[in-house]
């Protein structure tokens, strides 16, 4: 079965979802994302959905659970790249994502992530001091 | 009866040369042409078009307008009312077009020698209650149609009532004038979350100093589209809170947990800040300054 | 009313969801829907058979092009005969984001589509008709 490829770059994860999943790939990338975090240590995650022409609520809270699970690992997960047709359907729906970090595109999104790096970085820092 | 009706269909057909005229006759009388809007040869055609239809309703289905066979006869209709309602006529205008069709049908039916006075007097009820169904059929399809054209109005009100202002790079505006409906709502966040995307804004302030009052679904309609801007990753800020909004949505319980100001000016103060900018004076003097130093020099 | 296509599918796995929402799509074209409104009704759909599978045990949808009055839309009728809904009114109640409730994603359903019902009694299965015009 095919799955959805994960990208590191840094401290951060990086995923693409290009095609409509079915469940059984939804739940194989919850389970890869998870094992990844931890293998690479990561800070953060990011999904990127610009793709996606279609998200109900199986996706939405597959999005969810990434958001929780990746933060008991300490890490921060951002969703990039809503499209208006999706966020509106999605608010409809009465999912409003609240537990998931957005950003309009990757670059905001990993600047958000790399922000969160450098702070919590400095924060160990004044830590071991 | 049912040889009765053929009798009906077959008296449409062969009669059509009188029928038509009489009946594009009284529309005329009715006015139709009057308005311009549509011309003789138009009207002619559509005529023409529905008393073929209708005799093959008769011949086929009876006089009862639920029929299978009438489908054809109620498509012109409803093209027909559809364009008039579109166009502007009243419901009577468009609903002439049936009605006025009933004088030169039993003119027929009492011209014809070989029915009997008891067949015609039938015969004249069931086209009655054929041609009222009918008649009726072209006003709701007629009603529709004008919703229709409200409906779409309305959107271009809405539209053209809520524009989607860029205050700065990467921060909007939204003055919200009058009701927040649900209808509204929808293009205000259509159109907002393409301006966002369009513009890569991550802050949108929305104004409601426009708004009269605040109630609970004003209140909901508002949250949906924080709500979805803060999907596309940006954040919203509520400005123009009046102290009755505030004590009326306190009242209601009515909790918008997004950041509120009192002013616009206030809102643009945090958005600027957020987005890292700081508003600055200049040193260079100003048009009074220039003049009271031009003035001591020539002292 | 003319039905000027229509497709039946049946729902028997999750990835029959995926063609569900296919066949949604082509129909919402063809009805020429707004790109708004295809996204609610497709959803919708989803949602819909999403229920069918995990309520209903399995069951299939009819979905139509359809035309009233000069009116094009897309209508979807789901069916299963699954153990049916009991309390109607609470299964439309939103259950999600509290993760209570039945979460059944009706109420979600009917808030995307301009037209809804649903027929259902326990043990007789559950009948759920969406629609959404131009």
């Amino acid at each position: 079965m095919d799955r959805i490829p994960i990208l590191k770059f840094g401290n951060a994860l990086l995923v693409t979802i290009q095609v409509d999943m079915h469940d059984r790939l939804a739940t194989a990338l919850e389970e890869d994302l998870t094992t990844k975090i931890v293998d690479a240590n990561a800070k953060g995650v990011l999904i990127d959905i610009s793709a996606l022409e279609i998200v109900d609520s199986f996706i939405g809270r597959m999005l969810d659970n990434i958001a929780a699970v990746s933060r008991i690992l300490d890490a921060d997960t951002v969703v990039v790249g809503m499209r208006p047709a999706v966020a509106i359907t999605l608010v409809e729906l009465g999912l409003s994502l609240t537990g998931v970090k957005t950003a309009l595109n990757v670059e905001r999104g990993m600047a958000l992530i790399h922000a969160r790096i450098s702070t919590s970085d400095s924060e160990d820092d004044d830590a071991e001091e | 009866m049912a040889g009765n009706v053929g009798t009906v269909a077959e008296l449409v057909g062969s009669n059509e040369q009188t029928i038509l005229p009489d009946w594009v006759e009284l529309q005329k009388k009715a006015g139709i042409l009057q308005t311009g809007r549509i011309t003789e040869s138009e009207l002619l055609s559509q005529s023409r078009d529905f008393l073929h239809l209708l005799r093959d309703g008769l011949a086929k289905g009876g006089t009862d307008a639920a029929n299978a066979a009438y489908a054809p006869a109620k498509q012109l209709l409803t093209e027909v009312s559809r364009t008039r309602a579109v166009q502007g006529f009243s419901p009577s205008e468009t609903a002439t077009f049936v009605f006025s069709l009933k004088q030169p049908l039993f003119n027929t039916l009492t011209r014809n020698n070989s029915l009997s006075p008891a067949q015609v007097a039938d015969l004249t009820w069931s086209i009655t209650v054929l041609l009222d169904e009918l008649g009726l059929f072209t006003l709701e399809v007629f009603q529709k149609s004008r919703e229709e054209v409200i409906v779409r109005q309305q959107r271009e009100i809405a539209e053209l009532s809520t524009p989607v202002v860029k205050l700065w790079e990467g921060i909007l505006a939204l003055p919200m004038i009058g009701t927040l409906d649900s209808q509204r709502t929808q293009v205000v966040m259509e159109t907002l979350l393409q301006t966002i995307v369009d513009t890569e804004a991550s802050i949108a302030i929305i104004d409601i100093t426009g708004v009269p009052t605040v109630d609970t679904l004003t209140a909901q309609h508002l949250l949906k589209t924080v709500a979805a801007a803060r999907l596309m990753g940006a954040d919203c800020i509520i400005s123009g809170i009046r102290p009755q909004i505030a004590q009326t949505m306190v009242h209601l319980g009515v909790e918008l947990n997004v950041i509120s100001k009192a002013t616009l000016a206030d809102a643009l103060a945090i958005a600027l800040d957020r987005t890292g900018r700081m508003v600055t004076r200049k040193k260079a003097s100003s048009i009074s300054d220039q003049s009271r130093v031009a003035a001591e020099k020539s002292q | 009313m003319t039905t000027q296509k229509s497709e039946s599918v049946e729902i028997r796995s999750s990835d029959d969801v995926v063609r569900v929402r296919q066949v949604a799509r082509t129909l919402a074209l063809g009805a020429g829907l707004s790109l708004v409104d295809q996204t609610k009704i497709i959803t919708a759909a989803s949602e819909l058979a999403r229920n069918t599978l995990d309520y209903g045990g399995g069951g299939s949808v009819l979905a139509e092009l359809v035309e009233v009055a000069g009116r094009r839309g897309l209508r979807l009728t789901f069916e299963d005969k699954g153990p049916g809904i009991a309390d109607i009114e609470a299964a439309l109640k939103d259950g999600y984001t509290s993760g209570k409730g039945m979460g059944l994603g009706l109420g979600g359903a009917k808030r995307l589509s301009n037209e809804f019902s649903i027929h259902s009694k326990p043990g007789e299965g559950t009948k759920v008709v969406i629609a959404r015009w131009k």
